[in-house]
């Protein structure tokens, strides 16, 4: 158990922690302007700027005539936008066209269908969710539906960061050039969460609403707005909304993740192939984290249970919790530890693995130990942690009330001195 | 013979047991199939526990037990033809002409043969189990003057033929779309979890393919169904029964629960042949430890070095390979072996053998490259579009180019004629060294057959190909040498007698032969040209030749990994440094590799992305290798570059390969 002696007190209310800068925590009044003007590499997204998307694409068909189809027109458009139940749905609201048996058996049905839905949904509350009420609820960001800045990411060598904004647009920024490229592609909705692939300087993954991109942007190319042909397409049937990804280590396989899919998918990003990982239980996967030595990935799941899976033969452990479920997780650079939260409770909880077989294991009780109490999660509700690699073992760990995604979308500075980064690894930002 | 027949006994151990075991569990796996097959085909929504009773007691009956026999008389037969079919390495048809070729291999006809067989078989079990109408070939009737005699049952018939031509579908289908194909997954589970995971593919895909090929049957059924009607009346003496529908009749096909039933069937077919090669893939791709080092000697040939540099039989190699790529990410006790020293001596013996069999790989892709991009840079498009005036200047003086690039605007490299080659040079006069026709490198699996045919005169007797080639060449040339179909069927049609030149007198003349060829070769073409269907199969398929360049890349990108986990990880752990001897050449055969990929994928057509379809127990992974090296090559040098730092400065290296390190060091790749 470790004090929280060792860490700086929380900030006083107005105060917000800016940047990091030596080792140290800077903090400032909540004030944009002020930083904005002593940085030099401050950026700004104000909202007015952004084009938002005033109505969505079904909300269009509004302004348009209404046409006359013939019913095997309309019931084909309905099966190809809706579905199954599209169709039905369809066919029951069109009863003056269809015989009185078609149009009461597909009402029938669909009524039932309705039923076991909605007995699902009492299971699992979350499938009832809207997809984008749904990224809002599973994705690391605060505020998401109303946040300009809706993913941010390092890339994890060299110094340059993705940023995606409200507009459904992605910018790349490098301090040493002046080009940041936008990316913009059809089907790049609701971004959920952006990271960078490890061991390569172009390419990135974006887990959208109904698909996964991954860009692969020349960071060499002069181009600001890269065509969406350098960006692939990776989707799978039933697996949308993706809320989480996380790419291998060595940089070969990427997972994702959707709440409403109790498959995880391990992507082959170069053959745009994957592998679900099915397990029953938990109804969805809904944040992934894998451990930076490659060996583990951490799966939580909308109700009260998360897995890790171990990657050399893709087996999982089940953690069942007791509270809820588990919010965010990270583990230390050697993959020995993993840290998590679990949503209701003010306790970060750590779990050992032993790397190597030789080790016996401990019991599963013995394993996990709540190792910090952290009154204001509350009041913060936003927390960066890390883990400095040096001091893994020790399990030291510095906290910080860190409120970065008031900084990304008031000013995104780079810290002055580049080492902090090496120093550190940022391996979990927001909880 | 020893040390064979030991070996051997290796091969035998691994590869046969794994085989062995999957027929075994296929075969067990079969009861509970036919039983939900059986559930499924007798079931009636009014009495569901009768259907269930008659199930019961047919499943028990002793028709039955003979059906079991014989179905798994079928799985057996099927999984032998899987083991003697599958290869690690896809044929990759370059033309349709090709893939036809392929087709009518002898091997093949026999495969297709035994898969009619087969299915007949299924299809027999399967009018068995469904039972009523289906049952038997015979069935008592009445002639139209009252007189008793037995008739066809035409339902039986259908059931048969459906089966035999189900099961030669799939025989076919598999050779086009490379079913035999056994690919290695990235993602390793355990054999259980992946059956578990696959199977809901395995079920998909099979009911759908079974519904395209009832669709075909029935087609073919109402065409041609009168022959083997006719046929069996004749031979077995039964009639035609007139008070019932013909079956290839419009009435006599719309039949509902006919149609389901033969769907079923077929889908219970596939499902059965499907589940057969799903667990012979799992089984014979599942990771197989070879032990780095031994202490006796007798055993060495199982040794992970000794397998490595055996290039037969070629699973073996790629398992090798394989379990190379895993243990260097892996497992930090077997790396120890690998950077061992050997004990008199103290020579490190496992990495000079695993590196330089890494190396080789890589260096032979390299070169592979190298000269395809070569030939297409000599004949290709890519030449002509980077001097227009030189293009336009070669299709004037040559109907033989202009003609071709009218025929195929949008082939990636048109076919590439010896004859193009001449004209261009002989018109034109040489632009770059490489089109210099008279100076022709024989030994090159490109020179063109013309030209190894002028050079060498005492092969005219000979067929037209093959024989010419060098034992270099005949490795490669059905996957590189993009010109032989071409030169094949040119060759070979009656209107080209003119293509027989004697051969010493036009030696002598070089100009005057070239002359006298290229004018014999125009008209064949324009000849060709005019004929749709024999265009339609020369053809190119577009990216066939660049997945046929990379087919067998998956050992490339495990060298690959292998490589480069192995020199980061030599970073902190090799003790004696054996590594730190062979990294100038590893990096400068993964820059040479990178730089030859590069230029690759500036090609047409090398960088599209084929179509996928997930409803297919095919494997596209053959089809997005290129793609996967690509990125692994990639990865690998960043790995090194990221774990070496700067201290790579200090490795002897071109200074070429210097800057491209740094930009590798920089991020900017």
């Amino acid at each position: 158990m470790c004090s929280l002696a060792l860490f700086p007190p929380p900030l006083p209310p107005g105060q917000t922690t800016l940047c990091e800068s030596n080792n140290e925590l800077l903090s400032g009044a909540n004030n944009s302007e002020e930083r904005q003007d002593s940085s030099p590499l401050s950026l700004h997204f104000p909202r007015e700027s952004l084009k938002l998307h005033s109505r969505t694409e079904s909300s269009s068909k509004a302004a348009f005539l209404d046409h006359s189809e013939t019913l095997w027109m309309r019931s084909a458009a309905a099966w190809r936008d809706g579905g199954f139940t599209g169709l039905l749905n369809e066919v029951t609201t069109s009863h003056a066209e269809v015989p009185k048996w078609l149009s009461v058996t597909s009402g029938c049905i669909l009524a039932l269908l309705r039923w076991v839905s909605s007995f699902h949904g009492s299971l699992h509350p979350h499938v009832t969710l809207s997809s984008e009420d749904m990224i809002s609820e599973f994705s690391q960001v605060l505020n998401w539906p109303d946040c300009v800045v809706r993913a941010f990411a390092w890339h994890p060598h060299t110094d340059k960061f993705a940023v995606a904004l409200l507009d459904d647009s992605i910018k790349i920024y490098n301090p040493k050039s002046s080009i940041s490229p936008t990316l913009k592609h059809r089907l790049q909705r609701n971004v959920a969460a952006v990271q960078w692939k490890p061991l390569c300087a172009s390419m990135f993954a974006v887990a959208c609403q109904n698909c996964l991109l991954v860009w692969n942007v020349d960071p060499c190319s002069l181009s600001t707005r890269p065509s969406s042909g350098c960006a692939q397409v990776l989707s799978h049937p039933g697996h949308s909304p993706v809320t989480s990804i996380a790419w291998s280590p060595s940089g070969s396989l990427l997972a994702s993740a959707s709440p409403l899919d109790t498959a995880m998918m391990v992507w082959d990003v170069a053959a745009e192939s994957c592998v679900p990982l099915q397990r029953i239980g938990g109804g969805g996967v809904t944040f992934l984290s894998w451990s930076p030595d490659g060996s583990h990935i951490l799966a939580s799941t909308p109700s009260a249970l998360f897995r890790v899976w171990e990657t050399r033969m893709w087996t999982c452990e089940r953690w069942p919790c007791i509270k809820g479920r588990c919010q965010s997780g990270c583990w230390s650079p050697d993959g020995s530890r993993l840290l998590f939260t679990v949503q209701g409770e003010m306790v970060i909880y750590a779990l050992t693995f032993s790397g190597s077989p030789e080790v016996p294991e401990e019991s599963p009780e013995q394993r996990t130990e709540p190792v910090f109490f952290i009154p204001y999660v509350e009041i913060f509700k936003s927390l960066a942690l890390m883990l400095l690699p040096q001091q893994m073992m020790t399990e030291e760990i510095t906290l910080s009330t860190t409120d970065l995604w008031k900084i990304c979308s008031i000013l995104l500075q780079r810290p002055k001195d580049l080492s902090f980064l090496k120093k550190y690894s940022l391996l979990c930002p927001f909880l | 013979m020893f040390f064979s027949a030991t070996h051997c006994c290796f091969i035998r151990k691994v590869i046969w047991w794994r085989a062995a075991a999957s027929i075994a569990w296929s075969v067990l796996l079969l009861p509970p199939t036919t039983a939900v097959f059986v559930m499924l085909s007798n079931f009636s929504f009014l009495h569901p526990i009768q259907t269930i009773t008659d199930c019961l007691a047919l499943l028990t009956s002793a028709s039955s037990v003979f059906s079991f026999i014989l179905l798994g008389g079928v799985v057996i037969m099927v999984g032998f033809l899987t083991l003697e079919y599958y290869t690690v390495i896809p044929t990759i048809a370059c033309s349709k002409i090709a893939l036809l070729g392929q087709l009518l291999q002898p091997r093949q006809v026999v495969n297709s043969f035994a898969h009619c067989l087969m299915g007949m078989i299924v299809g027999w079990c399967c009018a068995v189990a469904v039972g009523h109408r289906y049952e038997t070939l015979g069935y008592p009737g009445k002639s139209s003057d009252g007189h008793p005699r037995m008739c066809l049952n035409e339902y039986h018939l259908v059931f048969l033929l459906a089966g035999a031509f189900v099961g030669f579908s799939h025989s076919l289908l598999g050779v086009i779309h490379n079913i035999n194909y056994v690919s290695f997954h990235t993602v390793q589970q355990y054999k259980y979890l992946h059956f578990k995971g696959s199977l809901p593919l395995v079920v998909k895909c099979s009911s759908i393919q079974a519904f395209y090929a009832v669709r075909n049957f029935l087609v073919v059924y109402f065409f041609l169904g009168y022959i083997p009607k006719t046929w069996i009346c004749k031979t077995l003496n039964l009639h035609l029964d007139s008070s019932v529908h013909p079956l290839d009749s419009i009435a006599g096909v719309v039949d509902l629960s006919l149609l389901y039933h033969l769907w079923i069937s077929a889908t219970f077919l596939l499902f059965t042949w499907y589940i057969t090669l799903l667990l012979f893939r799992i089984f014979v791709t599942e990771v197989y430890s070879f032990p780095v080092q031994l202490t006796f000697t007798e055993d060495s040939h199982q040794c992970l070095p000794k397998v490595l540099t055996d290039n037969q039989p070629m699973i073996l190699k790629f398992l090798a390979l394989q379990d190379l790529a895993l243990l260097s990410k892996h497992s930090p006790s077997r790396r120890r072996e690998v950077f061992s020293l050997s004990q008199p001596g103290g020579h490190p013996h496992n990495w000079n053998t695993v590196s330089k069999e890494c190396l080789a790989l890589l260096t032979d892709l390299t070169q592979r490259l190298a000269t395809y991009h070569e030939t297409v840079a000599t004949n290709g498009r890519s030449k002509s579009l980077s001097s227009g005036s030189e293009r336009k200047t070669s299709s004037e003086t040559s109907v033989t180019s202009s003609s071709e690039d009218l025929m195929s605007p949008r082939l990636a490299f048109p076919m590439k004629t010896p004859a193009s080659v001449f004209a261009r040079s002989i018109a034109g006069g040489a632009h770059s060294p490489l089109t210099a026709p008279f100076t022709p490198d024989l030994d090159s699996p490109f020179a063109s057959p013309a030209l190894r045919r002028l050079t060498a005169p005492m092969d005219q007797c000979s067929p037209w190909y093959g024989s010419v080639q060098s034992p270099h060449i005949m490795r490669r040339a059905p996957k590189l040498w993009s010109t032989s179909t071409e030169s094949q069927v040119s060759g070979s049609p009656p209107p080209s007698p003119a293509l027989v030149p004697s051969p010493k007198q036009e030696a002598a003349k070089p100009s005057f032969l070239a002359q006298f060829l290229q004018n014999r070769k125009e008209q064949v073409k324009s000849f060709m040209a005019k004929r749709v269907l024999i265009m339609y199969l020369l053809n190119k398929l577009p990216e066939a030749s660049s997945q046929a360049l990379f087919a067998d890349s998956q050992a490339h990108i495990w060298a690959l990994e292998a490589l480069s986990y192995l020199v980061q990880a030599s970073f902190t752990e090799d003790q004696y440094g054996v590594v730190q001897t062979t990294l100038p050449s590893i990096l400068s055969s993964m820059l040479y590799l990178q730089e030859a990929v590069d230029r690759h994928f500036k090609l047409p057509h090398a960088s599209s992305k084929p179509l996928r379809s997930t409803n297919s127990m095919e494997h596209f992974t053959y089809k997005t290798l290129r793609f996967a090296l690509r990125a692994t090559l990639k990865t690998a040098i960043y790995r090194i570059t990221t774990t070496f730092g700067n201290h790579l400065k200090a490795v002897q290296m071109s200074a070429e390969h210097r800057k491209r390190l740094q930009q590798f060091l920089e991020f900017k790749e």
